[in-house]
């Protein structure tokens, strides 16, 4: 079974965090997260020109890059964690050019070899994938596709077909990190996208608190934080992991518990 | 109808031209991407939509703009007859208001309710504030920082016109960082906003669409130079940054074997450092803003800083065009320098009297090297896309002089 179909076959819906990669102690944080509870980490490749993301993962971003991380750096902290934790599921997840950069079979042989399950890539839609997606297949990573708010009925197949590992729905048309939608909007999309695939569905963008997570953890099958763990990183530098551990562990806690709640 | 084995049938159904261009953008944006397509090409087959285009043209910006036979400079180089199309006479005085009369028309009828931009030196934003107020519709420009610093008259000019000027501070503070900026406005108000993109790049049909509207420079400039000479011109020259102006030139000369062209990027301090802004000279293939074409990134796929004295000219990237244009070997390309540009900006002031834009000035420094080993009975057109008046300040500080 892949490490996706384990995280979100378990009985309760799945927590997925997203860190920079880069940004602080990656490794630290990284395992802060897992000893927390996330079922799925997705490693942020850090690019100049973050243009879908709002100002925490840009600045996020331009920290990790003016520390001087390397491509070479974010696949040896993959590698690393990969080496440390075996079974949880980690996904890069950034922008086409420094994915592309030395060729899509270069990045898809360096990802399989550092044990990536999946890559999101930001700026490559369906009508582009042949610039990295059949690459990736030909590895075995799956190329995780995105759907918003704007995919609409008759454009939902054409994002499905070729998508693998999960679908990451992002519940606002916006940048990451800002307003959230309403849970009834994501209640209905979620089961739209669900009518037409079988893969899990995991909500993210705006979501901060384990009670926005709790919500959409009831109608989800995985919910993604991000803005709100990187801008612990970006505060508290090397006391991060300490924090992380914090704020994760309280959204592991609710999304692994929102269903009972709503059945007792 | 264009030949298979034209130069003028690019980009493909997909918006590719050859290996590049494309839709490199978010999924929230591409149905936006893809309905822009279709009310496009609605729009190119109504008659109306063009009339009023041309109305506009004529009338507003103060279209044809004349084609200019330079007679102190062709003595001075002392070789091809050199000419310019003169479109910084334009109102907003550049070739940039070219495009947003075209894309504020589809704006409108598209039903979009505001309109958003992002500038460099701030010629779009001006042109876009323009259109913006003479429709009446609210406009945000998002600019750079370091630019809105060294653009003080236009960021004037913008807010004098009715336009919201949002500084960007993220990043490099210049071009790209506000294009990301506009970017991220637009995905987060996809249902009422349109984005005026100001250079032939980004997402397609944005390449295209531009290309399109800015080819008025070169469909009015092949007529002009058939009825004054009987012939055409021998070589066009053209600055580039995004490279609009340069394809409003050359594409409808392109089908034309007889005519060279020649795109004259910014050099900066020079191509064997890293201050210069030539994408295509010292650049590599990458995707960013939207659309596959010649960057300036580092080992890792990292977008450096482009350096130019002219602002309009420092940007990491080049419309996927041009960057078609030059693998397939149809147009040349070269790149002068900070130094050069200023030697020809004065050269045009002195034995014209016309203060050209830094812009346009990279491509005088290119007409003054190649003129003189052309013969007499040769014809250079250059275009003449911007005019001078907001470059004084920064040429008076490279000239030591204090205002």
């Amino acid at each position: 079974m892949s490490r996706f179909a384990s995280a979100f076959g378990k009985s309760v819906p799945a927590l997925v965090c997203f860190i920079t990669a880069g940004d602080g102690d990656t490794a630290a944080n990284l395992d802060a997260l897992v000893e927390a509870g996330a079922d799925v980490i997705e490693l942020g490749m850090p690019f100049t020109d973050p243009m879908a993301d709002g100002p925490a993962i840009q600045s996020a971003n331009l920290r990790s890059l003016g520390a001087g991380t390397t491509t070479a750096d974010v696949l040896r902290y993959a590698t690393a964690f990969r080496a440390r934790h075996p079974n949880v599921p980690l996904v890069l997840m950034g922008y086409a050019n420094p994915m592309v950069r030395r060729g899509p079979e270069w990045f898809a042989e360096a990802a399989a070899a550092a044990g990536v399950d999946g890559v999101i890539c930001v700026d490559i839609p369906p009508e582009e994938d042949d610039a990295l997606g059949p690459a990736l297949r030909a590895k075995g990573i799956a190329a995780i596709r995105l759907a918003t708010p704007t995919t609409d009925a008759a454009r939902l197949p054409q994002v499905l077909a070729g998508s693998e590992g999960f679908l990451y729905y992002v519940s606002v048309a916006g940048i990451t990190g800002k307003q959230q939608a309403q849970i009834e909007s994501i209640e209905a999309n979620v089961a739209r996208i669900k009518q037409s695939s079988d893969l899990p569905v995991a909500v993210g963008f705006g979501v901060r608190t384990p009670e926005q997570a709790a919500a959409i953890a009831k109608v989800a099958d995985g919910v993604v934080v991000g803005s709100a763990l990187v801008e612990i990183c970006g505060e508290y530098g090397a006391e991060a992991p300490a924090k992380l551990k914090e704020l994760t562990a309280a959204l592991a806690h609710a999304v692994h518990t929102a269903r009972q709640e709503q059945a007792a | 109808m264009n030949s298979p084995n034209s130069f003028r049938n690019q980009p493909d159904d997909r918006g590719h031209f050859g290996e590049f261009g494309g839709r490199y953008v978010a999924e929230t944006l591409m149905p936006l991407v893809l309905d822009l397509e279709r009310e496009y090409r609605k729009a190119q087959a109504d008659p109306a939509f063009q009339a009023e285009f041309d109305d506009l043209l004529e009338h507003y910006v103060g279209r044809p703009s004349p084609l200019y036979f330079a007679p102190r400079l062709t003595e001075e180089l002392g070789g091809a007859q050199v000419w310019f199309k003169r479109d910084e006479l334009n109102h907003t005085g550049a070739h940039k208001i070219n495009n947003c009369i075209g894309q504020i028309l589809l704006a409108i009828r598209m039903g979009k309710k505001r309109i958003i931009a992002e500038t460099g030196a701030g010629q779009h934003g001006v042109a876009t504030a323009t259109v913006c107020a003479r429709f009446g519709l609210p406009c945000v420009i998002y600019m750079g920082a370091e630019d809105v610093k060294r653009q003080s008259p236009n960021v004037f000019r913008m807010k004098l016109l009715g336009a919201e000027v949002v500084p960007v501070t993220s990043g490099g503070a210049t071009l790209k960082d506000a294009m990301n900026e506009g970017l991220r406005d637009w995905v987060a108000n996809v249902h009422d906003t349109f984005y005026i993109i100001g250079t032939a790049a980004g997402p397609h049909p944005y390449p295209e669409m531009v290309r399109n509207f800015q080819s008025v420079i070169g469909k009015e400039a092949r007529a002009q130079m058939l009825d004054r000479t009987g012939r055409l011109p021998d070589l066009l020259v053209a600055a580039i940054g995004g490279g609009s102006n340069a394809l409003g030139l050359f594409h409808p000369f392109l089908d034309d074997p007889s005519v060279k062209m020649l795109g004259v990027e910014a050099a900066g301090h020079g191509l064997d450092g890293d201050e210069h802004a030539a994408s295509l000279l010292g650049g590599s293939p990458g995707v960013l803003h939207g659309n596959r074409t010649y960057l300036l990134q580092d080992e890792d796929g990292q977008i450096t800083e482009g350096h130019s004295i002219s602002a309009g000219l420092d940007y990491p990237g080049i419309g996927p065009e041009h960057a078609w244009l030059k693998e397939s070997g149809r147009v040349d390309y070269t790149a002068v320098t900070d130094e050069e540009a200023l030697d020809a900006f004065q050269l045009l002031c002195a034995t014209e009297g016309i203060i050209p834009a830094l812009e346009p000035s990279h491509a005088i420094a290119a007409v003054k090297k190649v003129a003189p080993t052309m013969s007499k009975d040769s014809i250079i057109l250059a275009n003449l896309c911007g005019r001078g008046d907001k470059d004084i300040f920064a040429v008076a500080e490279r000239l030591g002089v204090e205002l």
